[in-house]
């Protein structure tokens, strides 16, 4: 029944879809609570109940202001800018692994359905290269706009993207070097128990991430792009109406991809302490199996939520960094800090059988 | 120099020790205040339904007064006017006639008085400035937002305090003005 | 399906590369080139070969074109700046392009035309642990020796890049 797998696919590729765009709505509305709650007030609360129908607020807001565009500015790079970050920041999400496998064999469709968009068996480089490409929509608009401050701010975003990807990408190959894969699936499988999840096997390289996963996103302490107080608004500063908000909306959806490749990279994904103890405890049919999938995805999303959160908390706790900070940070500290972390994991790789076996008297 | 509080403190340029360069700590510490702070009780108050309490000695929107018996204190002298930093307050003057006594307390009267709420600043001084105890700045009503220009010119018909007020205006502690009414609140309640 | 691709793919690649030579706007010749890339990608993918297909966006669509356009709207580049004979200059890209066009011909004219043999085809060949064991095994000196001109390459860079005594500014 090749059919009804590509309808299962395609339904599960709409949800996370649907449930991606969602998020990075209320995230919207989350980060102003948050900001809010930390800074002892109370945030949106007019808009609905405590405030909840704000996000649909702004997005009116957004889509009934004047669409703007420069009388110099180049039109059609202007506005392929903002769609270029929208449809970057939309398409990582379709190989994180949300979950493990769905047994719909009483649609009569043979093989286990995987909750992920594709499983490629490069995952984590796809996910790099869509980041990489990411800069280009901030790049383009910012030149577009045939505005100083703009194109300082897209200067800037592309060289902090450029310097960060770095220590992004050698961090996580102490990973692929452990396990032996560029599949995020098989990452994720390879930290089914708690005390093998990679933080505490590689604290080093997911501090390096977390840093890098700010910058990328060019989130607070890294949003020098759009410092307010040097470049009004960088690189969206001659953005309106909805234009603007794809930007803003851009910013969410990575967060909130950043958060689950994080999560599914560091804190086991899916997996949860317990996992196997539950799995004995549920009926070994078709529906226990499901009842075990649904489950890990609900806790995949409490990481992924309490990552978002974690970007916000940052936020709106350290300050910005001064721009030749950010490039020593980055190229003075944090590649040295991950060409090291990778040579100490090559070297525990090769070690490991025999420490293994020098401990074995141990077990 | 010796310090006047003991609130300030001295920079220190000492070099960072490898643990402070790490800023980790220092992170992590931050990160434990905001998130105290996020438990903490809010400040907010929400302002239709609920309200602040204003100070005694805040300066909202001017009322020109009348007195026990319910004619208008204001006797037109200008000095309002002349103590006016911002050259808010416009005024004519009138001769009371015959009959009106029960209206005006003196023989001159303000016939016109205005004060352009745009330009006013709310310092006070007319207050402070007026011999009568006419003009007042009460201290439980702000002046509103204005939608057109022509609201902003404030002139007796919005000014004069209203006749059904005139008993509890007994209580407002006549002839004082601002400066005393705060130098008498600090004076009760010992503080600052 | 992969051969309408296939054509779709090459059309595109043919009709972006020769709008990088085509368009004024430096800016506008870089994008088209990302398109390309773009384009190449999507042949890797045709040819399984998934890799290589990332790696080229990744390196050359997601690093080295952000450099180019990174300096191209640094440089704010005008069409008066041309300074020198135009004749000499039109002359020397026609022999340029000539010379080029004649290697190319040289070269692919006269090869011998090889179809892939579809028993012997190993459609797992594009994968990453196939390209490892090759790049390690059969292509090892090469690939080191590749390694060692980057190391120079980079060591060049940041010599260059280094602050001289005394000097204050960037």
């Amino acid at each position: 029944m090749e059919l009804y797998f590509f309808l299962a696919k395609a339904i599960i590729i709409l949800v996370i879809f649907g449930i991606t765009l969602l998020i990075a709505t209320y995230s919207t509305y989350a980060e102003r609570k948050v900001a809010a709650f930390i800074q002892d007030r109370i945030g949106p609360n007019r808009a609905g109940p405590w405030g909840l129908l704000q996000p649909i607020a702004d997005a009116g807001k957004m889509f009934f202001k004047e669409d703007f565009i420069p009388a110099k500015a180049s039109k059609w790079l202007f506005i392929a800018g903002p769609s270029l970050a929208m449809i970057t920041a939309c398409l990582t999400s379709c190989v994180v692994p949300f979950g493990s496998t769905l047994d719909l064999r009483f649609l009569g469709i043979e093989n286990l359905v995987p909750i992920q968009g594709i499983d490629v068996n490069i995952g984590i480089l796809y996910v790099f290269g869509l980041v990489s490409l990411g800069v280009y929509g901030v790049m383009i608009g910012g030149w577009a706009s045939n505005n100083k401050f703009s194109l300082l701010g897209a200067m800037r975003a592309a060289s902090q993207n450029i310097s960060y990807e770095l220590a992004m990408s050698l961090s996580i190959i102490a990973i692929i070097m452990m396990t032996g894969s560029l599949s995020i699936n098989q990452i994720v499988d390879d930290q089914d128990a708690f005390w093998k999840w990679n933080v505490f096997r590689q604290p080093v390289g997911f501090i390096i991430f977390i840093v890098c996963a700010f910058a990328e996103c060019n989130r607070t302490p890294f949003d020098l792009p759009e410092c307010e107080t040097e470049l009004i608004g960088g690189y969206h500063t001659e953005y309106s109406s909805m234009k603007l908000g794809f930007y803003l909306f851009a910013e969410y959806i990575n967060m909130f991809v950043s958060s689950a490749v994080i999560s599914a990279l560091y804190f086991g994904g899916y997996h949860f302490p317990g996992e196997s103890l539950l799995a004995g405890m549920l009926p070994a049919d078709a529906l226990g199996h499901n009842l075990l999938t649904m489950i890990g995805v609900g806790v995949f999303f409490g990481k992924i939520l309490f990552f978002i959160f974690f970007f916000m908390w940052v936020r709106w706790t350290i300050a910005r960094f001064r721009y030749d900070q950010l490039m020593n940070l980055g190229w003075k500290s944090l590649i040295p800090l991950s060409i090291l972390n990778i040579l100490v994991t090559g070297a525990v790789v090769l070690a490991w059988p025999k420490i293994e076996s020098a401990f074995a008297f141990l077990n | 120099m010796e310090a006047l509080t003991n609130r300030s403190k001295r920079v220190s340029n000492k070099k960072l020790s490898l643990g402070e360069r790490l800023y980790l700590p220092a992170i992590v510490g931050g990160l434990g205040i905001t998130i105290r702070h996020f438990f903490k009780k809010k400040v907010t108050i929400q302002y239709p339904e609920e309200q602040r309490p204003m100070s005694s000695v805040y300066r909202g929107l001017h009322v020109l007064k009348r007195d026990e018996q319910g004619r208008e204190r204001c006797t037109a002298c200008g000095l309002c006017a002349v103590a006016c930093p911002a050259e808010a307050i416009t005024m004519t003057a009138s001769e009371r006639k015959k009959g009106e006594e029960h209206l005006y307390r003196e023989e001159k009267y303000a016939a016109v008085y205005e004060i352009n709420m745009l330009r006013c600043i709310f310092c006070g001084l007319c207050e402070e400035a007026c011999p009568k105890q006419a003009i007042y700045l009460q201290s439980d009503k702000l002046a509103p937002s204005f939608f057109s220009r022509t609201d902003v010119i404030y002139g007796k018909d919005r000014l004069v305090q209203s006749m059904e007020t005139i008993t509890s205006a007994k209580s407002v502690k006549s002839g004082l003005t601002t400066s005393d009414r705060y130098v008498d609140k600090v004076w009760k309640n010992g503080k600052y | 399906m992969v051969q309408n691709l296939f054509y779709f793919f090459s059309f595109l690649a043919v009709l972006s590369a020769l709008m990088v030579i085509i368009s004024k706007n430096p800016i506008h010749s870089v994008l088209y080139l990302i398109l390309t890339f773009f384009t190449l990608s999507g042949h890797y993918i045709l040819l399984n070969a998934q890799f290589i297909s990332i790696v080229n966006l990744i390196v050359y669509a997601g690093a080295i074109m952000v450099l180019f356009l990174f300096t191209i709207m640094f440089l704010n580049l005008k069409d008066d700046e041309f300074v020198g004979s135009r004749i000499w200059y039109n002359l020397g890209s026609v022999f340029i392009v000539l010379v080029l066009a004649g290697l190319l011909v040289s070269k692919f004219a006269f090869a011998p035309v090889t179809v892939a043999d579809e028993a012997s085809m190993d459609s797992q060949i594009g994968m990453v642990e196939n390209l490892g064991q090759t790049l390690f095994s059969r292509f090892l000196v090469p690939f080191e020796l590749v390694s060692v001109l980057f190391l120079s390459a980079m060591v060049g860079a940041v010599m260059l890049g280094r602050r001289e005594k005394g000097e204050k500014n960037f």
